[in-house]
């Protein structure tokens, strides 16, 4: 979908520098002349608000920077000096910290809208991968600055993430130990995980670039799931349609947002990491934060360590194989009447789990949990495979300006018979 | 064909049927109080913040710390309400350790208000000696780090209405559940029963009783209102800049509102000619 800037530089300078390095013709073909698919609906608003996010994150995350201090003793203390002293440290911090739920919040949106609708199919699976690869990067970013704060959580949580770790067999003890810097979690752990706290959001960055690359390269999906025929007849341009849209989106999604840092900003967190860090104190019940909570019920639901460490790695790389896991040539879940059945089991499997995470491992949770751990893994694994096989798709739109013609026309009857 | 509805059906009998009633997970719940600084509107109540420091000071100080409080707290706004000068006062009554002087020695001068609170004891030995064996927790962020379980779908239903006042809660509940143990339980030596400490058994004896504070303006001189006032005291102490943030989050709202509905509009505009 490139090469369609119609970008002509008007003054002398500009034609000047274009010929040097197209810059703005660059932005002008991604952002302005990029042509987007006229039926696409508000789940298509979430890249644009990830963008945000993660913009919104690392500024936010610079300005906390400059008043942390990574040594063990002195942490804790010194976030309570940004809530406390720093001029509007408070709202820096809930900013960051609910930050990074939005994020994440955000993120789950836009992955199962692309599992919904199929956009992991021919030809976006390095798109799709490329977007695995952003989503592992996050949960490492946002697990290592929930050490940051050095309360209870932090360092406990910190514990049990590194120690997953040891159940590599021969060397699973020193790279623990690497991680560590020592032989347990420590000041030396601290510093690590901030100065990687730092550096990988800008590594996410990068990745996001790829990502947006290879979208503006295949095109975008859409809801029926068909390719774009005629760009004229089928697609409308980024700027202003998709610019808009995605600007409306935006701001309904800050009001979430707000919701949470001005009225109930400890809401998704644990009050336990109010607590200091303390190494001799292990808190009643160890619990992750909420958008790691299904793979961490898949981790436990598994009776043994290293198996329950290759669970619940492999529920996330199994998304990288999705593409060729889903034998069905039909992308959108509108014209695969099974498939729709079998996503929102999946969607509800996958909060269980995250419901499960969050119980003690205990009991029926336990049970509960292995269930909807194996359910997990044979709806990748199994159910995808065979259900392209055996089901019969319904017939498809020939172009997105027929769907939209037709859906135009059954509105038009229905608004004519209410009349 | 699957019907989806029995689907989902089967699906939540098995979540409730997996799903055990907890056990009474360590103590009762406790009660929801109506606090000032609930709501999207809440603000600290001036005068329960002055009657809440006086609890701290005559009662709790005495054994726990409060190492993130500086006596300047006193006086800025959306606390307690005391003038620099009377935050002067308080700091003035305190002696603290400064130094090393040109002699290279440590000296003794009256607190000022650029000074943190003074802890009872010097380190956390010797508060555990003084209070057999137990560490009284430092109360800066303590009404932010005690909390009790809620469950579902309370828990769900607590984000919309703007539930956070989970610590306050719990420690008014704490103060008041000093009561008889019933009959065969037996309380370790040390301990005290209280019917909101998860075990039920707490280190802390009975901190107040009614009467103990005198209070000058007429609110009755009770352990529920001891109770109440100290924990809306610690509240500020854990979260100091609550006014500031419920008064922004406002004006972020009114500014939020008002954009989305522009930009609904020209949305709608920009769309008007587009079948989409």
């Amino acid at each position: 979908m490139e090469g369609h800037s119609t970008y002509q530089p008007k003054g002398k300078v500009a034609r000047w520098f274009e010929s040097r390095l197209p810059l703005v013709g660059l932005a002008h073909s991604s952002a302005v002349a990029y042509p987007t698919p006229k039926n696409l609906n508000y789940l298509w608003t979430f890249g644009a608000i990830l963008t945000f996010m993660l913009v919104c994150q690392i500024v936010s995350g610079i300005v906390l920077a400059m008043h942390y201090t990574a040594y063990a003793p002195i942490s804790f203390a010194r976030v309570e000096h940004i809530m406390r002293d720093v001029n509007y440290g408070w709202l820096i911090r809930y900013i960051h910290a609910n930050g990074a739920s939005m994020f994440f919040i955000a993120v789950y949106i836009h992955i199962f809208r692309g599992l919904y609708y199929g956009s992991y199919k021919a030809p976006r699976e390095v798109l799709w991968i490329l977007g695995v690869v952003i989503y592992l990067l996050m949960m490492a970013t946002a697990f290592m600055g929930y050490v940051l704060p050095w309360g209870q959580m932090s360092y406990w949580g910190a514990t049990v993430i590194t120690n997953l770790f040891s159940a590599i067999p021969v060397v699973g003890e020193t790279i623990v130990q690497w991680l560590w810097g020592g032989y347990s979690v420590g000041d030396p752990t601290l510093n690590r995980f901030f100065s990687l706290h730092y550096l990988l959001p800008f590594m996410i960055a990068g990745v996001v670039g790829l990502h947006i690359w290879a979208l503006h390269h295949v095109g975008q999906n859409n809801p029926e799931g068909v390719d774009v025929k005629s760009v004229a007849k089928d697609t409308v341009p980024f700027t202003p349609y998709a610019t808009i849209k995605d600007m409306f989106a935006m701001v309904v999604f800050l009001m979430f947002f707000a919701w949470f840092i001005f009225y109930i900003p400890n809401y998704l967190g644990h009050s336990d990491n109010y607590i200091p860090a303390n190494p001799l104190a292990t808190p009643a019940h160890i619990v992750p934060e909420w958008y790691f909570l299904p793979f961490y019920a898949i981790l436990r639901s598994v009776p043994d360590k290293l198996g329950g460490v290759l669970a619940m790695f492999g529920a996330i790389a199994v998304l990288a194989f999705l593409p060729w896991l889903d034998t069905s040539k039909v992308r959108s879940a509108r014209y695969r009447p099974m498939f729709k059945q079998f996503f929102w089991i999946f969607l509800v499997v996958a909060v269980g789990l995250g419901y499960l995470g969050s119980k003690p491992a205990e009991g029926g949770y336990v049970i509960a949990s292995r269930i909807f751990t194996v359910y997990y893994f044979v709806h990748f694994l199994i159910i995808l495979p065979v259900l392209g096989l055996i089901e019969r798709p319904r017939p498809m739109p020939a172009s997105i300006a027929d769907a939209v013609l037709a859906r135009g026309a059954k509105g038009a009857t229905a608004s004519g018979a209410k009349a | 064909m699957i019907n989806r509805s029995s689907l989902f059906g089967a699906l939540a009998a098995a979540v409730v049927a997996f799903t055990p009633a907890l056990a009474a997970e360590g103590g009762d719940r406790p009660h929801r109080e109506s606090w000032s600084f609930a709501g999207p509107f809440g603000t600290y109540d001036q005068a329960q913040l002055q009657r809440g420091f006086k609890v701290f000071r005559e009662v709790c100080a005495s054994c726990h710390s409060a190492n993130f409080l500086y006596f300047r707290n006193l006086a800025q706004p959306g606390g307690p309400g005391f003038s620099e000068a009377q935050a002067k006062v308080v700091a003035g009554e305190y002696q603290v350790t400064d130094g090393p002087n040109d002699q290279g020695e440590m000296y003794q001068r009256p607190g000022r208000l650029s000074d943190h609170w003074p802890a009872p004891f010097p380190n956390e030995q010797a508060a555990r000696v003084a209070n057999g064996g137990a560490y009284p927790p430092d109360f800066s962020v303590l009404a932010k780090a005690r909390s009790y379980y809620v469950g579902f779908p309370g828990f769900i239903t607590d984000a919309f209405i703007q539930y956070q006042e989970h610590g306050v809660d719990y420690i008014h509940a704490l103060l008041l559940g000093y009561v008889e143990p019933p009959a065969g339980v037996t309380v370790q030596p040390g301990l005290h029963y209280n019917t909101y400490f998860p075990g039920h058994q707490i280190a802390m004896p009975k901190p107040i009783s009614d009467g103990q504070v005198e209070y000058t303006d007429g609110t009755p001189q009770t352990v529920d209102q001891y109770s109440r006032d100290v924990t809306a005291f610690m509240m500020w102490l854990a979260e100091p800049h609550l006014d500031t943030r419920k008064r922004m989050g406002f004006q972020v709202f009114i500014f939020l509102i008002v954009l989305s509905g522009l930009l609904y509009f020209t949305k709608k505009k920009v769309w008007k000619d587009v079948a989409h």
